[in-house]
C-alpha cells in the first residue's frame, strides 16, 4: 500500500441531482498539516464528514489511517480526533468535566482523564475559570480546549473543520502554534478554513471549488504555478469564474 | 463489556450533570407532580353540581311551588332567576345565567288533580352533552320521587303509586363514596411520567443535533447501544422517581386507596417508560429541530391523553374509535393504573394489557434503535 495515511479516489457525495464533492483525489501523508481550503458551501465539509464516518459516500474510494471509510468506519473512530468550529464541547458543562466525558467514551482510564485534565487545564491557563461553565468563556479558550480535547486519546489523525473562524488574529497565531506542536509529535493535521494567511501555515493545501479540487500542492509551489503573488490572489483566481455570485 | 459499561457511565453522567444544572427545565421536573394532581383531579371531576336554575312558573299554585322546591333544596341546582315569559327564560340561557330552565305550565295543579297527570317542560343547555345528561338524569330523579310524594295529596283513585312500585338501589363498587380524585389520579399519574418520558428524551436527542454536539459523539468510537442506554437510562430513572412522587402525594394529599400492590405498578411502568422512551427517541431521529420535535410529541400527547379514557370513558365513543384505542399505551396504563390502585387487580388480571404494552415496548425500542444512525446518508 502506497504511503498516506488519508487517501481519497473519485470520492463522490450526491444529494440528489446535487454533487457536493465531485469525484476528488488526494493523499495525505503522515505528520503532514494538510490544508482543505475552499469558498462556502464548496463542500469541504461534506468531504471531512465522509472521512469521519459521519456521511456515507455516494461513490469512489477513501481510506483513512488505513480503513476502509465503507466497511471500517468504527476503526476509523478510533484513530481520529474531529473538532469543529461551531461545536465541539458542551456549553453547559465546566472544562473539566467536558474533558472527562470525551476522555472517557474514547475509553480513557479514570487516573489517565485526571492527569491528562489537570495538565490541560494548567497548560492553557484555565485554572482559574475551571468550576465555570464552558459558554462563560471566550471563543478562543473554548476552541483552545476543544483541539486539546480532540487529541487528548492520541489520535493519528485530526480534522479540523474551521476551527479558528469568529476569533481575533492573536488567538489564531496561539492556534496555530498548538497545531504546529501536535504535527511536531507525528500527528497529521487535515484542516479546512477560509483565511488565506493560514493557509501559508500548512505544508501542503488543497483548493475546492464546486466540489472539485482545483488546485493541489505546497503554498509556494501552487503561487509559482498560477503566476500570482498572494494566496488571496490564488484563491480569488481560482474561485471567481465559478462563483455565481457575491464574495 | 466492563469497558462499554464504563462508557455508558460517563455518558449517564454527562446527561445527570446537564439535566440537574438546567435552570429552567429541573423545577418543573419536580413541580409538575404537585401542580397536575392538585389541579386535574380536583377540576376534572365528572360531578355535576350547582347547575344555574331558571323557574318559570306559570301556574304559582302550592303544588308547582312544591315541584319548584324539590329542584332547588337537591343541592345540584341553584336558582339564579324567575320569570314568567318563555322569552325571558330563553333569553336566560343564551346569556349563560342559567344551565336549566324549568317550565310550569298554567294548570299544572288542575291537571293533577283532575286527570292525575300533568306536564312540565325541563330545557337544557347541551352544549355539553355530558353535562346535560347529567342535568336531565338528576331531573328526572327529582321529578320521580316528587311523584311518590304526591300518594298523600291526589285523590284516591288517581294516584298509581305505592302498587308494585320498583325501586332501584344503586351502589357503586371500588369506589363507594364516589370520590371523583380516587378515579382521577391514578390517570394523572400516567400523564405525568408520559409527559417526562416523551418530552424530556425526544428533546434530548434532538436538541444535541441542533447544536451540533450529535456529530462530536457519532466520530467516537460509541456503540449504538452505549448512546441509547445512556440517553434513555436518566428519563427512565425520572420517569420513575416522578411516579413515585406522584403515589406519595396520592397517597399523603388525595388519601387515594391502593389495593393492589406497589410492585405491580412498578413493574408495568417500567415496561411503560420504555414504550414512552423509544417514541421520544423515534421522533427525536426523525426531525431536526426542538421546535418539529416538540410539535410532534404534542401531536400524540393530546390524541393519546383525550383516547385515554381518562377524561372521558371509552365505551362512549364510537366503535371505531374504541378499536382506535388499543394502540394507545397511555389507554392501557390509565386502565391498569386504575385496576391496581381501585380494585387491587394482580398480574393475572391485567395480563392482557400488560402483554399490549411489552409488545409495544419491544416495537417501539426496535424502531427508534433502528432509526438511529450514527453515519446519515
Amino acid at each position: 500500500m502506497n504511503e498516506g495515511v488519508i487517501r481519497a479516489e473519485g470520492l463522490t457525495k450526491t444529494f440528489g441531482e446535487f454533487r457536493a464533492v465531485d469525484a476528488i483525489s488526494f493523499c495525505v501523508a503522515e505528520g503532514e498539516v494538510f490544508g482543505f481550503l475552499g469558498a462556502n458551501g464548496a463542500g469541504k465539509t461534506t468531504a471531512i464528514k465522509m472521512l469521519t464516518g459521519l456521511l456515507s459516500p455516494s461513490g469512489g474510494k477513501a481510506s483513512v489511517a488505513g480503513f476502509d471509510v465503507y466497511r471500517e468506519a468504527e476503526k476509523i473512530k478510533r484513530n481520529i480526533g474531529y473538532m469543529s468550529q461551531r461545536f465541539s464541547l458542551y456549553d453547559d458543562l465546566t472544562p473539566m468535566e467536558n474533558i472527562r466525558f470525551f476522555g472517557g467514551i474514547y475509553g480513557l482510564g479514570r487516573r489517565e482523564i485526571a492527569e491528562k485534565g489537570r495538565f490541560l487545564i494548567e497548560s492553557l491557563g484555565l485554572g482559574p475559570v475551571a468550576g465555570n461553565r464552558l459558554g462563560s468563556l471566550p471563543l478562543g479558550w473554548k476552541q483552545k480546549l476543544a483541539f486539546s480535547v480532540a487529541v487528548m486519546h492520541e489520535p493519528k489523525i485530526v480534522f479540523l473543520d474551521e476551527p479558528t473562524g469568529g476569533v481575533d488574529p492573536l488567538t489564531r497565531r496561539r492556534f496555530w502554534e498548538m497545531i504546529y506542536e501536535a504535527a511536531a509529535r507525528g500527528l497529521t493535521v487535515f484542516v479546512t478554513t477560509h483565511y488565506m494567511d493560514e493557509a501559508e501555515y500548512c505544508d501542503r493545501i488543497s483548493i475546492m471549488v464546486d466540489g472539485r479540487i482545483a488546485a493541489l500542492g505546497t503554498p509556494a509551489a501552487l503561487q509559482a504555478e498560477f503566476g500570482v503573488g498572494s494566496m488571496d490572489e490564488l484563491f480569488i483566481r481560482l474561485a471567481r469564474p465559478r462563483a455565481k455570485e457575491g464574495i | 463489556m466492563r469497558r462499554g459499561l464504563k462508557v455508558i457511565g460517563y455518558l449517564l453522567q454527562k446527561e445527570f450533570l446537564q439535566i440537574f444544572r438546567n435552570r429552567g427545565m429541573l423545577p418543573i421536573i419536580f413541580i409538575m407532580p404537585f401542580i397536575q394532581l392538585v389541579i386535574l383531579s380536583n377540576a376534572a371531576t365528572f360531578d355535576v353540581r350547582n347547575v344555574p336554575f331558571h323557574l318559570q312558573d306559570m301556574d304559582r299554585t302550592a303544588l308547582s311551588a312544591r315541584l319548584a322546591e324539590q329542584f332547588t333544596g337537591s343541592g345540584w341546582f341553584n336558582l339564579t332567576g324567575e320569570s314568567f315569559s318563555e322569552r325571558k327564560s330563553v333569553e336566560r340561557l343564551v346569556a349563560g345565567q342559567a344551565n336549566v330552565s324549568l317550565v310550569i305550565p298554567r294548570d299544572f295543579e288542575k291537571e293533577l288533580m283532575t286527570r292525575g297527570e300533568a306536564k312540565v317542560q325541563l330545557v337544557i343547555n347541551a352544549e355539553d352533552g355530558f353535562s346535560a345528561g347529567v342535568i336531565q338524569a338528576y331531573s328526572n330523579d327529582i321529578v320521580r320521587s316528587f311523584n311518590r310524594t304526591l300518594s298523600s295529596v291526589l285523590p284516591n283513585g288517581l294516584s298509581h303509586s305505592g302498587v308494585g312500585e320498583i325501586v332501584v338501589k344503586s351502589s357503586a363498587w371500588y369506589n363507594p363514596e364516589l370520590v371523583y380524585s380516587d378515579y382521577m389520579v391514578p390517570g394523572i399519574l400516567v400523564v405525568l411520567v408520559t409527559l417526562v418520558g416523551l418530552f424530556l428524551s425526544g428533546m434530548n436527542v434532538v436538541r444535541e443535533k441542533e447544536i451540533g454536539t450529535i456529530d462530536q459523539i457519532n466520530v467516537t468510537p460509541m456503540r449504538r447501544y452505549q448512546f441509547i442506554t445512556g440517553k434513555l437510562l436518566p428519563f427512565w430513572i425520572i420517569g420513575l422517581g416522578e411516579l413515585t412522587l406522584g403515589l406519595v402525594i396520592a397517597r399523603l394529599g388525595f388519601h387515594v386507596p391502593m389495593l393492589g400492590s406497589y410492585a405491580v405498578v412498578y413493574l408495568v411502568a417500567a415496561i411503560y417508560m420504555l414504550v414512552v422512551l423509544g417514541m421520544g427517541l423515534l421522533i427525536s431521529t426523525l426531525t431536526d429541530s426542538q421546535q418539529q420535535a416538540m410539535f410532534i410529541a404534542w401531536f400524540f400527547m393530546v390524541i393519546f391523553t383525550l383516547m385515554s379514557g381518562l377524561f372521558t370513558s371509552i365505551e362512549s365513543m364510537p366503535h371505531w374509535a374504541q378499536n382506535l384505542t388499543m394502540a394507545n399505551p397511555v389507554r392501557h396504563f390509565v386502565d391498569i393504573m386504575r385496576r391496581v390502585m381501585l380494585k387491587g387487580a394482580g398480574l393475572a388480571e391485567i395480563s392482557s394489557p400488560l402483554l399490549i404494552l411489552t409488545a409495544d415496548a419491544v416495537l417501539m425500542l426496535a424502531l427508534a434503535v433502528n432509526r438511529y444512525r450514527k453515519v446519515s446518508d
